[in-house]
């Protein structure tokens, strides 16, 4: 058998454009297919973070736990705030927090981190995005361990209409709204999902994003109402008359405020206010469809800028 | 139908941290892809103009100079990397055998480290679980493979990761050079899988620098030289053109009539 190249050559190129969004889509939902794949991979990152350690992945929960405890008593009282109230606030914000965090510096850093991977093995892209934000689930899951010990603890105080701080608002206590946390979360891991697939295209060709993004995202945190309450900025406004009106803003204007919110209102009890769900959809939409522009026009580039 | 076609493509890569001005100075040099900076960044086209068509039952040996592009080539066809200019279209399952660390966690078992390996090649996880005890047979690791896979020798994880891509019946195969370190013996029953899994109207394609691996596995073979393909033919033809001499001549007389010479591998 004599197989000569150009002779026995198939007919003219096929019309495959390699940019295109049925490309892209295909890439996302191969990656959705895949799901045993990176199911497995993240327990795998899990397990081997923590392998040869006597207690494994239960250090994620102590660490957890002591920063929540440690936060909850310095900024209850620097806040003047009810303990009972405040330290599941902490624990919950944090633990949200956690779950963000990693999900966006880790994001940035999720195609470099897998060069071995994306030059050797044929998969796509979108694969190694679902892989990071499992884990980031996991992480979270070890971690809501924190919560249930706090909500045991502190359920008296929760179960029924309580403030947070003196004169702050009345917070219906937990009902059947704290199911909402759930599609809430759901919501935050999908956005979790297009984050990481826009800012880990992004940084794999400019390496300065991830650098950038680690140094601003402490920034971030210490904007966002996690260690204090949104309550404060209304206390604040309130006396100090209406033309401080845009000290609201410091919080409304903070995209990741609305993020933690539809997750940490239904877990604590708190008043479930709609207009975060609606930021927070609003987000879905325009950053699914700007990360996949990305991913149609440069997801063949990734192999090449790793 | 397994087919991997390939139309005047060509695979340039952007380099972006380098100073074009000490580049230039590099491509005066002959070893590896042609370096060009029109643009602000300068790019290494490592692959010119490639044109190919290959079909079930191909056994392809990859043969040329360090640099010439022979593994970028191989990532061309397994999907990897998408041409810059140019179409490809790959028709079939891709197995591809590279770099034998890629994918292997060291601190895992050999178990573990062959389902994920599995689940990468795009078995499910039951799939990967009927073939475990397979593999094991097949690759002798024994009791290692529960050890992690950092205490394994580099012959050990060929076969480990050999095992698995001729478990899964791949449709196309592209191996590199790295299966080198594996014995005789265990070269032999590779061979008789590598030779089922032509059979079952797969493609092989594999770049190596070692006569005997090429006469025993592939009947054609293709010259890479600077980018481009400089030969394309019968597997002979191609090793005298590139060494200059008939390495079949000096071999065992064994070689002279390889297992897998047949066509598809179905006549002995």
């Amino acid at each position: 058998m004599q197989a000569t190249s150009t002779l026995d050559q198939a007919e003219a190129p096929p019309a495959v454009k390699s940019r295109s969004f049925k490309r892209a889509f295909a890439d996302v939902r191969e990656a959705w297919d895949h799901r045993e794949l990176w199911g497995h991979l993240g327990w795998q990152d899990i397990k081997q973070r923590y392998r040869r350690s006597v207690i494994g992945p239960l250090w994620i929960t102590i660490s957890m736990g002591t920063t929540a405890l440690a936060l909850g008593l310095l900024y209850s009282v620097l806040l003047d705030a009810e303990l009972p109230a405040f330290l599941p606030y902490i624990t919950a914000g944090f633990i949200i927090w956690n779950f963000i965090l990693g999900c966006v510096t880790e994001g940035t850093d999720v195609f470099i981190a897998n060069e071995g991977l994306i030059k050797h093995l044929p998969a796509p892209i979108t694969i190694h995005v679902m892989r990071m934000v499992w884990r980031q689930v996991l992480f979270l899951a070890h971690n809501l361990v924190i919560y249930l010990i706090v909500m045991v603890i502190f359920f008296g105080t929760l179960s029924e209409p309580y403030r947070m701080t003196d004169g702050g608002t009345l917070q219906p206590g937990i009902s059947w709204t704290i199911l909402l946390a759930i599609p809430g979360f759901v919501l935050l891991a999908v956005n979790a999902v297009w984050v990481s697939l826009l800012f880990g295209v992004i940084s794999t060709r400019f390496r300065d994003i991830p650098p950038v993004v680690n140094s601003f995202i402490n920034l971030v945190f210490f904007m966002t109402p996690i260690v204090w309450d949104a309550d404060i900025l209304t206390k604040v406004t309130k006396t100090a008359g209406s033309d401080s009106q845009w000290r609201v803003l410091i919080a409304e204007l903070n995209p990741v405020y609305h993020f933690v919110e539809v997750v940490r209102a239904p877990l604590l009890g708190h008043h479930v206010d709609w207009h975060h769900w609606v930021v927070v959809g609003g987000f879905t939409v325009v950053g699914w469809l700007a990360a996949l522009v990305i991913l149609r026009n440069y997801r063949a580039r990734v192999s090449y800028w790793v | 139908m397994v087919s991997i076609d390939v139309w005047n493509a060509s695979v340039d890569f952007p380099i972006f941290d380098a100073k074009s001005r000490s580049l230039k100075k590099l491509a005066l040099g002959k070893v590896g892809g042609k370096i060009g900076s029109e643009g602000k960044v300068p790019i290494i086209e490592a692959l010119h103009d490639i044109t190919l068509s290959l079909k079930d039952g191909d056994r392809v040996g990859l043969v040329g100079h360090n640099g010439a592009g022979k593994s970028t080539l191989l990532r061309l066809l397994a999907g990897i990397y998408e041409p810059t200019r140019g179409q490809s279209r790959i028709v079939g399952k891709v197995a591809p055998v590279f770099d034998l660390g890629v994918g292997m966690d060291p601190e895992i078992s050999g178990y573990e480290n062959i389902m994920i390996r599995g689940l990468f090649l795009g078995m499910s996880r039951k799939e990967m679980e009927k073939r475990v005890d397979d593999i094991a047979q097949f690759t002798e690791l024994g009791d290692y493979l529960s050890m992690p896979l950092r205490t394994y020798s580099t012959g050990m994880r060929v076969r480990l990761a050999l095992g698995v891509v001729t478990s899964i019946n791949p449709e196309i195969l592209l191996l590199d050079e790295g299966i080198g370190a594996v014995d005789t013996a265990f070269l032999a029953k590779a061979r008789d899988r590598l030779k089922g899994l032509v059979a079952r109207s797969g493609l092989l394609v594999f770049a190596s620098h070692s006569d005997e691996f090429l006469a025993e596995f592939c009947n054609t073979a293709i010259w890479m030289d600077e980018g481009h393909v400089k030969m394309h033919g019968d597997l002979r033809e191609v090793l005298i053109a590139y060494k200059g001499y008939d390495p079949f001549e000096r071999m065992h007389l064994s070689h002279d009539a390889p297992v897998l010479s047949g066509n598809g591998g179905e006549k002995q």
